[in-house]
């Protein structure tokens, strides 16, 4: 049944409220959809699903729905689409055929009759349509009722497809987990905001300037205030070592959606770890270094701190002092790290190895550790995540 | 009901678009429509406004634009200047009111349709500001101290690029579509009604090349509905042999006046070398 069907959805993970399951109702009342599986569809798709992400989800629910539905195919019809039926079936027919639905046992014995067939029908196609197909099956077909007139399930004039739309899955690719692209990573970022008025003054202060203007004597003094603009500020921090090659191009996409998003963004390269010192241009990194110390100093503790690496690497290039595979640090990386986590308590560390492999990395484990499980993947929903997080 | 959608001559709409156009019109709810640039977003509500017969009422945002604007703004600073200046006009405030299309069409006789092109161009809060307006299709003019409420509510076709996050109180009310990119059968449609005399054995050979563009990786913009259209236009003027649009083997040539096509310099530096691998791998 229809509640049955809503609460399907909602399990499935896609917010539907009852506001929207009143609309379907809504809509289901006033005829928008033709009563066949297909047009069902759409309209629940058009009122419960805002997000193109999650349609792949829906098509998996409804299909489960209506497949699951195999041994009690009636059960959606006795309930709120019975009267939807009845009432497309009373529009369709003519005086004379009422009549001899009356003499047949009146609505009773034919939505009986209907069913009969129905369940009939199913037995018949396994897997197959699971309404009813009309043409020349109908249980009306004897009478003289035109059975086009109903267009009952896949048999449908209207509806010719082999596969069900659902059941193609189109939208399989837009799902939250999967890559990401600019726009995906612009729209993740968005969560981080905090508007604030600074920069040049080019916005009219209209109460300001009523308030000058009066105390003016009535002359016109014009005020100006600055936009309203991003104010969240980000340090972020890239790893550039070797096991990040498969990783950079949504490195590179995150880096750029960032970039337009964040005002105040400095961001700074890495090899597997972060030790006493980081730099700005990869072409240059061996001269022009800088240390880590003076970045804790130039920037205040309200900037945010993101990592963006695999964290894939030997554990000792984490815990001890000259573990690193570049150079020779005197103290541990995961000191430093400590120190920089100490200045910037609101941090995340985003980790592009699908998280499914975490946990096969000792490195990961302990990178998280010192993160204090603020790692995230870089997916979609794992920057959500990152971001909520970080917006805090 | 009388008002239902179902494409026009210019605009091939899929059933699942129609059902939500539909039932945006016969439940009186805004209706949220994303999609890939091109895929005739914007379009939509022009074709809506033209197939039932109604007025239709544009509003365009951009980052700056204000939930208030779309009702009426209050010209205060022209109307202080004019006070300096002793205007007459001074006097009336409704001198200073602007009317924004949604009161123009809350105010218009017939039912009207009301375009909100690109929303998420704005303030993240954008939307949330308008939830009452759209709800009740009413507001209040504090400056005249007038309640405007809609004579009949109007058909309101909201467009997104996806590049915010909308607020879920937002969404519940809306009903909602995202246009898929076309596939090859639609973009036959589409192309169809826009040079119906267009050659079958041309077309099929163009959408061929276009769709395989499409899938070149790594492109920063694939080229859309559009480009194709704007393509074809200049294949036709040019009158492109067919010849020209076969290649046998993907990628190894540039396709003619594929300037059209692709847009960013990056892009057409990107498929120039792809050829050039092509050609030479072919050779060895
Ligand atoms: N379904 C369609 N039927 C006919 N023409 C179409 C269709 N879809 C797109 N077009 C053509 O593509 C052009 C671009 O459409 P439109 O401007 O509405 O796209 P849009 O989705 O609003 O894009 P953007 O996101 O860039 O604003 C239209 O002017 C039209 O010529
Ligand atoms: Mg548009």
């Amino acid at each position: 049944m229809l509640l049955d069907f809503f609460f399907r959805i909602r399990d499935a993970g896609i917010p539907v409220s009852v506001k929207e399951y009143l609309t379907l109702l809504d809509a289901l009342r006033l005829r928008v959809a033709n009563e066949t599986v297909d047009d069902f569809y759409f309209l629940s798709r058009s009122t419960f699903v805002k997000n193109e992400a999650l349609y792949d989800r829906f098509d998996r629910a409804f299909g489960d729905y209506f497949n699951g539905l195999e041994s009690l195919p009636d059960d959606f019809l006795k309930n709120i689409p019975e009267e939807w039926l009845k009432k497309q079936l009373e529009l369709s027919l003519s005086e004379e055929e009422k009549k001899l639905i009356e003499t047949l046992g009146g609505w009773e014995k034919l939505m009986e009759t209907f069913r009969q067939r129905l369940e009939e029908q199913e037995k018949r196609h396994q897997g197959g349509s699971k309404w009813i197909g009309t043409a020349g099956k109908s249980p009306f077909g004897a009478y003289g009722y035109n059975p086009e007139g109903i267009r009952i399930g896949q048999a449908g004039s209207r509806n010719r497809r082999a596969v069900k739309v659902w059941d193609k899955r189109e939208y399989r690719n837009l799902d939250d987990n999967v890559e990401l692209g600019t726009r995906n990573i612009k729209v993740a970022l968005k969560r981080l905001r905090k508007f604030a008025r600074e920069g040049a003054a080019d916005e009219l202060d209209l109460d300001g300037t009523i308030r000058a203007t009066a105390n003016n004597g009535g002359y016109l003094d014009l005020k100006m205030v600055p936009e309203r603009r991003n104010a969240i500020k980000v340090l972020i921090f890239f790893d550039i070592g070797g096991s990040m090659d498969d990783y950079v191009r949504s490195c590179e996409e995150l880096f750029s959606a960032a970039r337009t998003e964040f005002k105040h963004l400095e961001y700074f390269y890495f090899h597997n770890f972060i030790y006493e010192s980081v730099w700005r241009d990869n072409r240059r990194r061996n001269n022009e270094r800088i240390p880590l110390g003076q970045i804790l100093h130039k920037y205040a503790a309200d900037y945010k701190v993101i990592v963006v690496g695999d964290a894939t690497m030997s554990p000792y290039e984490i815990t001890y002092p000259g573990g690193s595979v570049e150079h020779f640090n005197e103290e541990a990386g995961s000191v430093w790290l400590k120190r920089l986590l100490d200045v910037y308590p609101k941090a995340a560390w985003i980790n592009p190895t699908p998280e499914a492999r975490w946990k096969y990395h000792e490195s990961i484990s302990l990178t998280r550790e010192l993160f204090d499980d603020r790692m995230y993947g870089l997916t979609l929903s794992g920057l959500g995540k990152a971001m909520k997080q970080l917006a805090k | 009901m009388a008002d239902r959608f179902s494409g026009t001559k210019d605009y091939v709409a899929g059933e699942d678009l129609m059902m939500a156009v539909n039932a945006a019109i016969a439940l009186q709810r805004p209706l949220l429509i994303k999609g890939e640039p091109g895929t005739g977003k914007t379009m939509l509500a022009l074709e809506v406004a033209g197939a039932l017969g109604r007025p239709l009422y544009q509003w365009h945002i951009k980052s700056t634009s204000k939930a208030q604007q779309g009702l009426y703004e209050y010209d205060a600073v022209s109307r202080l200047r004019d006070s300096q200046l002793g205007e007459e006009s001074v006097k009336d405030i409704k001198n200073y009111i602007m009317k924004g299309p949604l009161w123009e069409a809350f105010q218009s006789e017939e039912p009207a349709v009301v375009l909100i092109d690109e929303i998420d161009k704005a303030d993240i809060e954008f939307p949330n500001d308008l939830l009452r307006e759209l709800d009740r299709m009413e507001f209040f003019v504090y400056e005249t101290k007038e309640l405007i409420s809609a004579r009949h509510r109007p058909v309101i076709i909201i467009t997104s690029n996806n590049e915010k996050d909308l607020p879920d109180a937002f969404l519940r009310r809306c009903f909602f579509h995202y246009i898929q990119f076309p596939d090859k059968e639609t973009m036959n449609q589409i192309v169809d009604v826009h040079f119906p005399g267009i050659k079958k054995q041309l077309l099929q050979q163009a959408l061929e090349v276009f769709f395989d563009l499409r899938e070149t990786p790594g492109l920063k913009k694939k080229p859309s509905t559009s480009e194709l259209l704007d393509w074809l236009k200049i294949l036709l003027a040019e009158d492109v042999p067919i010849e020209a649009l076969q290649t046998n083997d993907q990628r190894k040539s540039i396709p003619p006046l594929a300037g059209a096509l692709l847009k960013n310099e990056q892009d057409v530096h990107l498929f120039e070398r792809l050829v050039f691998l092509n050609r030479r791998s072919e050779r060895t």
